[in-house]
């Protein structure tokens, strides 16, 4: 029993991460209707970032803050520089400073519930938040009623940045670090995001945990910890046939 | 002579090597409805793009007196111009209440927003009873009344209206006709109208141009134009 309960408080440590990152990837996904499969490469070299300044003497929470706004710079310049020229896809949206804050202020705090509602508000309340939400689902309209595209896009892949790079340090303490490790833990947050559903901030913070108990608990007992990367894929495929919009996805309805 | 919000000199304007437009010259004048007539592929909706910068243009755009030709979507909006796309261009995923509010995305002035947020609601009774509701879920003839709504709460000085009759039964296209008479008259809105129904758009419209492609062959007052042998022949069927 006592294992079982470790198990379960492991894997809701590890669901936190999963949670942050999956949340970055239903920001891009909001921002721009695309899944950004560098997520976790950025939060990668962000956890570097911070790593070298810590070891250079800066203390832990200057080095969090610093990293954050250096991934959010880089984010924009990703996009700026190297999405832009190439996008003449659907665009974006986005309402991420919340987000970001909002996980941060959950790494320190553990207040995932109220952050989460702080999140929710931004999108469903500022009109910042709705613009983001209307340049993803229809640039041509929206600018129309005066909305700046480019810029909102921008900001979404900045804002997904500093939210993976939050990831990326919340992980560091957690589990050893090592080049390859995010894209294992980018798996469980994709897997994270779609069982919540791909558009749903709440969604993917869920998702993120119930990822991180099923992986540890069937890691455990189950099918050993080889195979726990296998639980990512089978959740895929499963949310994707079953139930392909998510516990908590959107399902858009249109008349034509 | 009132003076002319709106005139277009030489106008080119097309998609990639296709152009549409060849030369396009027109004026609106300030308070007019003035309606832009035309058969499929003549070059009505382009004219409409190209006004608000959807698409790349060549020659003189002056709004206002002043030359926006080069300026962007954005900024043209920022202007007071509105307009309503071929398609409606609502967002679906949105709903009716948050579709006005990014019409008035660009507004500062919160309170009177408010106000004229529960005007729209006194034209169109039927987006209030929606305002909660998903926009693609509307019907087309609500969706056409909530592009309309979402426009007017800019509160342009020009609504450029693109076939808002399309696809829409016979009683609501006359509702929407008759709440654009009102905004006209009451609000002060410059209209451009580009219409299939060109009975319909004679009858309301001060002023007509006659676009064939991409060029105007005709222009006047829309009461002479209904007179004219070949437009009641082409367009009014008898």
């Amino acid at each position: 029993m006592e294992t079982f309960i470790h198990q379960v408080v492991a894997g809701i440590a590890a669901g936190g991460v999963y949670a942050s990152l999956a949340l970055a990837l239903v920001m891009i996904y909001q921002s721009t209707h695309h899944i950004n499969f560098a997520q976790g490469e950025i939060a990668m070299f962000a956890t570097y970032m911070a790593w070298t300044l810590i070891n250079a003497g800066v203390s832990y929470w200057l080095a969090f803050v610093c990293t954050i706004l250096l991934s959010f710079s880089l984010g924009v310049l990703i996009q700026r520089i190297i999405i832009r020229p190439v996008e003449n896809a659907p665009v974006l949206n986005i309402v991420v400073v919340f987000i970001g804050l909002l996980v941060i202020l959950n790494s320190i705090a553990g207040v995932t519930m109220v952050l989460l509602l702080l999140l929710y508000s931004f999108f469903k309340f500022t009109p910042l938040g709705l613009a983001m939400r209307a340049a993803a689902q229809n640039p041509d309209s929206s600018r129309l009623v005066g909305i700046r595209v480019g810029w909102m896009l921008a900001l979404g892949w900045g804002l997904a940045a500093a939210i993976g790079s939050v990831a990326g340090m919340m992980i560091a303490p957690v589990v050893f670090l090592e080049p390859n490790m995010m894209s294992g833990v980018l798996l469980y947050a994709f897997a994270a995001a779609l069982v919540g559903g791909i558009d749903s901030p709440g969604g993917a913070v869920l998702g993120g945990f119930i990822v991180g108990i099923l992986e540890n608990i069937l890691g455990a007992y189950v099918i050993g910890t080889e195979l726990k990367l296998s639980v990512a894929l089978v959740l895929i495929i499963v949310v994707l046939t079953i139930k392909p919009a998510g516990l908590f996805g959107k399902v858009i309805v249109s008349r034509v | 002579m009132s003076r002319m919000l709106l005139e277009v000199k030489d106008l080119f304007a097309g998609y990639g090597a296709t152009e549409v437009l060849h030369g396009l010259s027109m004026q609106i004048e300030e308070g007019s409805i003035t309606t832009l007539l035309g058969a499929n592929g003549a070059g009505k909706t382009t004219t409409l793009r190209a006004l608000s910068k959807m698409i790349k243009v060549r020659g003189q755009i002056l709004f206002d007196g002043k030359a926006i030709e080069g300026k962007a979507t954005e900024d043209i909006v920022r202007l007071g111009v509105a307009h309503v796309p071929d398609g409606r261009g609502t967002f679906g995923s949105l709903s009716t209440e948050e579709n006005l509010q990014l019409g008035s995305y660009t507004r500062k002035d919160k309170h009177e927003v408010a106000l004229d947020q529960e005007k729209m609601y006194s034209y169109f009774p039927r987006l209030k009873e929606r305002r909660n509701q998903q926009a693609g879920t509307l019907s087309g003839g609500e969706q056409q009344m909530l592009a309309i709504a979402r426009a007017l709460m800019l509160r342009p000085r020009l609504l450029l209206l693109d076939e808002p009759s399309f696809g829409l039964a016979p009683l609501i296209v006359r509702e929407i006709f008759d709440i654009m008479q009102t905004i006209n008259q009451r609000d002060k809105v410059t209209i451009l109208l580009v219409e299939q129904n060109a009975a319909m758009a004679l009858d309301l419209a001060n002023y007509a141009y006659l676009l064939e492609t991409g060029k105007l062959v005709l222009s006047g007052l829309s009461k002479d134009l209904k007179q004219d042998e070949a437009v009641r022949r082409s367009y009014l069927g008898h």
